[in-house]
This record gives structure tokens, C-alpha cells and sequence, in this order.
């Protein structure tokens, strides 16, 4: 158990933190150019020019395009029907078919919105050329926006990623290995030999609590050095916030994985128990998609779900540097928690079957 | 024979005389998800906001109206100087504050240019692009829709079609891979720590002093969780069409039978498991977390692989969920055929072979 418990940090940090990124890759485009005129081919050339897209391939054929698509080879088909250029000066209206696969929605919206703003500026500029218009005194108006990224001005992913797998590690190791000691000691025969003692219920379960307290804080302590030697996230909160939070966190996460461990009378049970806490409480956490984008009765479930508060205060803790000013609701709200889960846990302990 | 179907019948006792478990071994599969079809998407619903108008006319006021109006944004505070924007965001209620220069409509209608500052609370990178993004586009429109009145005379007009996901619906990006997911973790964890527990309890040698051979006490063990594991494959099959809208473009036998493929290749990863290791919760941490974390992260259910670092991408190609996720979208969302995802197809394959065959040798006869 003890090389789990220090490799598995380690692993976590390098695969979570590099893999977790949504940054969007350069979209693939592939062109049915049918026209083949001037217009067209500046078209073309916009698209290659945008650093967003990446002309993969040319194609005769919107059947050879849409093959294409089908192997998962290109993302995009532009397609420019003959007549392109005529009809757009002609009929002072042309069209150009975008194909998009949509099978990641969120791609495909952004995709779209750069691509109408590719095709928007040849426009203007076309417009421009033909009624001899000088660029400059068109009459559009503009409102730029500048965002600007606090706390993590270049976006690295790293930086928001390392205090969540910490809050992982955390909740992993507490919850598992509380979660399945108990039932260990049901199924080994020993716990028969505790009962006859004379210790108290209470004692019992303090007694449990006290060594994996100690274990996750001790985690979390070699995670956050590995983050720092590794990644060097900053720590900008206080640790004494940081270790105070951790330890409360801690006793509710633990007290809950001993209640399924007085709860599951087969090793097994407990396990499927715990590991359906473990990742329903993970995923609706905000780990890897915010808590922003579920629907409103996942958030108000989040109320019971004591990751997403860890998750939210180590991020801020380290990456904002809050105080327990800032975060006096959330650390009040774990602590009735912790307080709630650990009587139950008691109560349901018995010593007598 | 008939000792190798006494022995399939005693697994099935095994499993279903444990009520409690079969019911976890059902239900969870059911809630995960539910739970994570409705709850993992990167479509962002009433972000907490706020906003610093320092103008106050009529522009920033529509900006405003448009931005909130939007479903996407929620007004949590309004600001009246740049030094409360680091208090709200300490407070973490606020994700965005959004803060319009002075004299906003006075800049625009004269200079045709006016200024918007979005400040977005980075601590949570992947939600502050996503914020910003949006923020962006809405700002867009509401110039594009100022500028529609001076009149293109030639326009170029941009048609647009979503393949494959026409609404631009999430879950089509992760019903397979919570698919994947789910059978990968069920399969695999059964068969280890079944066979981890036999050998805890010391059951195992009984069996191996029987005249079975190695060979048949394997497949005789899988059989069962192929069963059970095959039935979760068709109740969330079942629960993806008719819950999530989820299409099967394609042939429903060639998608059961590679989901079968793939059942039969996570059971060989859980003897894999559990023929390295003797103890029940050691198979269970091995199984949990050698697979699970990388099924999440390393197969292109949540996050994209071609961001990814290369060495990663190169991790990525042997993980079979990333296969595996691959052949669903290509026969459920975009209806193809066997010709088109042989390939993946032979790679389940191979790499069920090389699991059960290491295993077959790994297995003991003897126990130490």
C-alpha cells in the first residue's frame, strides 16, 4: 500500500496536469473549390492565412470531401459552388457551404463563428474594392475587447490543474482507505476482538480517523512539494489556511468513507459504494468541466458533495491567496458536514451485530 | 464438459445470490450515467458576473441587457471602482467582470471605436476562456447588428450545416465515452477482484486441484461478468437513445458485437489484474486507478488528444478506450460500416490476445 501511496501522486501530477487541457487544436479544412476564380482563391487563401485553421487538403469533389470527413481526417468542408464569383457580382449574392462536424458541439460553434468572420472580412474588403471605397472611411463601428486573465495571465493549464489533483489525492486516499478498513476488519475476523474491548464507540471511530488524517495530510504535503519542484505553481494563500482546510476536509471525506465501511458488510460492496461516491463526487466537482457549465440541479447537489468545496477552496487558496475571511461560508458549511457525517458514523457503528 | 459447466453455474450463483452487489453492479452503471449525461458539458449556464460601468449610457446599458439576456451570464454584483474587482473575485462569486471605459457611446458613435474590458477570473482556466468567448461573441452581435443597417451591396452569404450533431448537443461527445467508461471500469474490477478474492479466501486452490484446466477456470470466471456486462452495454445503449436524443446511424449488430469485443477485452485486462496481485484491495486501487484515470483522460472522452503533449499522444494510442470511442461515434453519430473501422477494430482485437495470452502464462498453477 505505502509505494501506491507515494507513487500514485506523482503519476497523477504529470499525466492529470498535461493531459487536462481544452485549448483548442487548429481546426482541419478541407476545400471543394468549384469555382476557381480570383474571388475564390483569395478566399482560400484567407482561410489558410488564419492561424486558427489548417488547410489539410484540396478535394475535386465534395463526395471525396465528405469521405474525408467520414474517416475523421478533416473537420471542415468549404465548399465554393461554381459560378461563385459571377453570381456574386451579378447577382450581388453568392453562397459558400460550410460543412461542419459537429460531433464536439463546442468546437464546431467556435469553428463556425471564426469562419463567418473570415468570410464577413473578405466581404468588406471586396465591397471595398469594387466601389472604390477607401478602407479606412467605412463607417463600421467597433467595439474592442481586451480580455485579461487574472490570477493566471497566460492561461496555463498547469496552474489550475495542480491544486485539483491535489484535492484528488486527498479525497482518494481518505476515502478509499477508510472506506475499505473497516469492512477489512469484518472480513479478517478482527473486529470481533476490538468489540470485546472496552473501548467506546466514539473511541473506535476517532481512533480510525486519526492515522489517515495524518496519511492525507501528510499526501498533501508531498503533492504540493512535487507541484511546486515540478510545475512551481504558485502559492500565493497561506499554508496554515491551506492545512486547517485540508484537515476539516479531511474528517468529513473520511468520516463519510467510514460510514460506508459500518455500512457494506462484503469488501466488495464497499468498494463499488465508495468508488461511486469517489467519481460521482469528482466529476461534479468542477475538476475537469466547471461547475458553470452543469445544469442547476447539479449545483444544487454540489451542496452535499464536499469535493466540489475542496476543489474550490484549494484553488483559491493557492491561486488567489484568499483568507478564512473570504472563504468563512464554505469552511462553516464543511465543518457542520464533517460534524453531521462523523455522529452518523458513530451512531451506525455497532458493536453488537 | 460437464465439470466446466458446473463450474459457469457456480460463478452465476456467486454473483447472483449477493443481492446487494447485483444491484450496485446495475444501478451504478444506470446513475453514473445519468449523472454525467447531464452534468459534464462545456455549454456554460448562469455565470455569476459582474460589471463596472463606468459610462452609463445607453450602449453599455443594451450590452448589458444583451449580455444577461443571454442564459449564459448571471449579474451577481455592480461595481462602482476598479479596486472592488479583486474582492469579488476573492470571494469567488464572480467569475467575469466585464468594464466599459468612460464616455462608451460618446467613443462609438463619433470615433466609431469604443473599448470593453473583460477581466475573467483565471484560477479556473478552462471556464475563463469559455467565459470570454462568449462574452466576445455576444459583444460581436450587438455591433454586427448596429452595422447591418449600412447596406452590403454584395454579399457573401455563408451556409452552414452541423454534421452529425445538427443541435450541437453535448452529450454526443461523451455518451460514448462514459460508455467506454463504464464497461471498462465494470468489467475489469469484477473480474479482478473475483478472481483476488478466491485467492484470498483460498478457494483458488481448490479449483486448481480440480481436473480444470487453467484455460477453462478463465474463461469459466469471465463468462459470467460477460453476461452481466453485456446487458449494462445494452441498458446504456438504450438509455443514450432514449434519454439523450443519441442517434444509431449505424448497424446495431456490428455495435453490439464490438461491444462485446471490447467487454471481452477489459474482462482479459481484470485477469491481467488480478493474476499480478493476490489481494482484493490492491486488484481494486490497480483496477481504479490504472484504468480509470487514464479511460477519463487519456482516450479523447473529456479532453482532446491532439492538445496534448506527443509522448502523451503516444500513451493515448494504447489505451483501448480511446479505440473503442473511435468505433461508437464513427457507427452511432456518423453511420459507418466495418470498412471504415477495421482498423480500430484489429487493434481491440490484438491487444485482447496479448492480455489474455500474458495472462494464460501468468497464471499459476501452484500456489507460493
Amino acid at each position: 500500500m505505502l509505494p501506491i501511496i507515494f507513487v500514485l501522486p506523482l503519476v497523477q501530477l504529470i499525466i492529470l496536469v498535461n493531459a487536462a487541457t481544452m485549448e483548442m487544436k487548429n481546426l482541419n479544412v478541407i476545400v471543394v473549390d468549384q469555382d476557381l476564380s480570383v474571388t475564390s482563391r483569395q478566399l482560400v487563401n484567407r482561410f489558410s492565412a488564419s492561424p486558427f485553421f489548417q488547410l489539410s487538403d484540396w478535394s475535386a469533389s465534395l463526395t471525396e470531401a465528405e469521405e474525408a470527413m467520414e474517416r475523421g481526417k478533416v473537420d471542415i468542408i468549404l465548399n465554393i459552388p461554381g459560378n461563385f464569383e459571377i453570381d456574386l457580382v451579378k447577382d450581388n449574392h453568392a453562397e459558400v457551404q460550410l460543412l461542419i462536424n459537429a460531433i464536439n458541439g463546442t468546437v464546431a460553434g467556435i469553428g463556425y463563428s471564426y469562419a463567418a468572420s473570415i468570410i464577413g472580412g473578405l466581404n468588406r474588403d471586396i465591397i471595398a474594392k469594387w466601389y472604390h471605397i477607401p478602407k479606412n472611411a467605412f463607417t463600421q463601428l467597433s467595439i474592442a475587447t481586451k480580455p485579461s486573465f487574472w490570477y493566471n495571465p497566460e492561461l496555463n493549464y498547469k496552474v489550475f490543474m495542480v491544486p485539483a489533483v491535489l484535492a484528488i489525492l486527498v479525497t482518494v486516499i481518505g476515502m478509499f482507505l477508510s472506506g475499505l478498513n473497516i469492512v477489512q476488519e469484518k472480513a479478517l475476523g478482527t473486529i470481533e476482538q476490538i468489540n470485546v474491548t472496552p473501548i467506546r464507540k466514539y473511541q473506535f471511530i476517532f481512533g480510525k480517523l486519526i492515522p489517515f488524517l495524518i496519511i492525507g495530510l501528510v499526501e498533501l504535503a508531498f503533492g504540493l512539494i512535487v507541484g511546486k519542484l515540478l510545475f512551481n505553481i504558485p502559492i500565493n494563500g497561506s499554508l496554515f489556511v491551506l492545512f486547517t482546510t485540508a484537515t476539516i476536509y479531511l474528517i468529513t471525506i473520511l468520516g463519510i468513507g467510514l460510514l460506508i465501511s459500518t455500512l457494506a458488510r462484503t469488501l466488495q460492496q464497499s468498494i463499488f459504494i465508495s468508488f461511486f461516491f469517489i467519481m460521482v463526487f469528482m466529476m461534479m466537482s468542477g475538476l475537469f468541466t466547471s461547475v458553470e457549465t452543469m445544469p442547476n440541479w447539479a449545483r444544487s447537489i454540489n451542496i452535499i458533495n464536499p469535493v466540489a468545496y475542496f476543489m474550490k477552496l484549494v484553488r483559491t487558496i493557492l491561486l488567489k491567496g484568499s483568507g478564512f475571511r473570504d472563504i468563512y461560508n464554505e469552511l462553516v458549511a464543511l465543518i457542520i458536514y464533517g460534524f453531521a457525517i462523523l455522529s452518523l458514523a458513530t451512531w451506525r457503528y455497532r458493536k453488537t451485530e | 464438459m460437464n465439470r466446466f459447466w458446473g463450474f459457469i453455474r457456480k460463478e452465476f450463483f456467486h454473483i447472483f445470490r449477493d443481492k446487494q452487489t447485483l444491484l450496485i453492479l446495475f444501478g451504478m452503471p444506470i446513475a453514473q450515467m445519468l449523472i454525467f449525461g447531464f452534468v459534464i458539458s462545456n455549454e456554460i449556464r448562469d455565470v455569476g458576473i459582474a460589471i463596472l460601468d463606468q459610462s452609463n449610457d445607453v450602449a453599455t446599458q443594451q450590452i448589458t441587457d444583451k449580455i444577461l439576456s443571454s442564459g449564459y451570464f448571471l449579474l451577481e454584483d455592480n461595481l462602482s471602482n476598479q479596486d472592488e474587482i479583486e474582492k469579488v473575485f476573492r470571494r469567488g462569486k464572480v467569475k467575469e467582470v466585464i468594464v466599459f471605459e468612460p464616455k462608451f457611446e460618446r467613443n462609438l458613435v463619433r470615433t466609431g471605436k469604443a473599448n470593453v474590458q473583460i477581466i475573467a477570473d483565471a484560477s479556473d482556466a478552462n471556464l475563463a476562456n469559455l467565459i470570454t468567448t462568449y462574452t466576445n461573441g455576444i459583444i460581436h452581435d450587438y455591433v454586427n447588428q448596429k452595422n447591418i443597417l449600412i447596406s452590403k451591396p454584395m454579399q457573401i452569404v455563408p451556409e452552414v450545416r452541423m454534421i452529425y450533431n445538427e443541435q450541437l448537443k453535448g452529450s454526443f461527445m461523451f455518451v460514448p465515452g462514459i460508455m467506454a467508461l463504464i464497461l471498462m471500469l465494470i468489467s475489469s474490477m469484477m473480474t479482478s477482484i473475483s478472481i483476488a478474492r478466491e485467492k484470498e479466501m483460498g478457494t483458488m486452490e481448490i479449483l486448481l486441484v480440480s481436473p480444470l484446466k487453467p484455460i477453462q477456470i478463465i474463461v469459466g470466471k469471465v463468462m459470467a461478468y460477460i453476461v452481466l456486462a453485456f446487458i449494462n452495454a445494452v441498458t446504456i445503449l438504450l438509455l443514450g437513445n432514449f434519454v439523450f436524443g443519441i442517434p444509431i446511424q449505424g448497424s446495431i449488430i456490428l455495435l453490439l458485437v464490438e461491444c462485446m469485443l471490447y467487454i471481452i477485452l477489459s474482462l482479459s485486462l481484470g485477469i491481467l489484474i488480478s493474476s499480478i496481485t493476490d489481494n482484493q484491495q490492491v486488484a481494486m486501487m490497480m483496477s481504479a486507478f490504472a484504468l480509470m484515470l487514464p479511460v477519463l483522460l487519456l482516450s479523447g472522452f473529456i479532453f482532446p488528444i491532439e492538445n496534448m503533449p506527443q509522448i502523451l499522444q503516444w500513451i493515448c494510442q494504447i489505451m483501448p478506450a480511446k479505440w473503442f470511442i473511435i468505433i461508437i461515434k464513427s457507427i452511432m453519430l456518423k453511420g459507418l460500416g466495418i470498412s471504415y473501422i477495421w482498423k480500430e477494430t484489429l487493434i481491440l482485437i490484438g491487444m485482447t490476445i496479448l492480455f489474455l495470452s500474458i495472462s494464460l502464462k501468468k497464471f499459476k498453477i501452484r500456489l507460493d
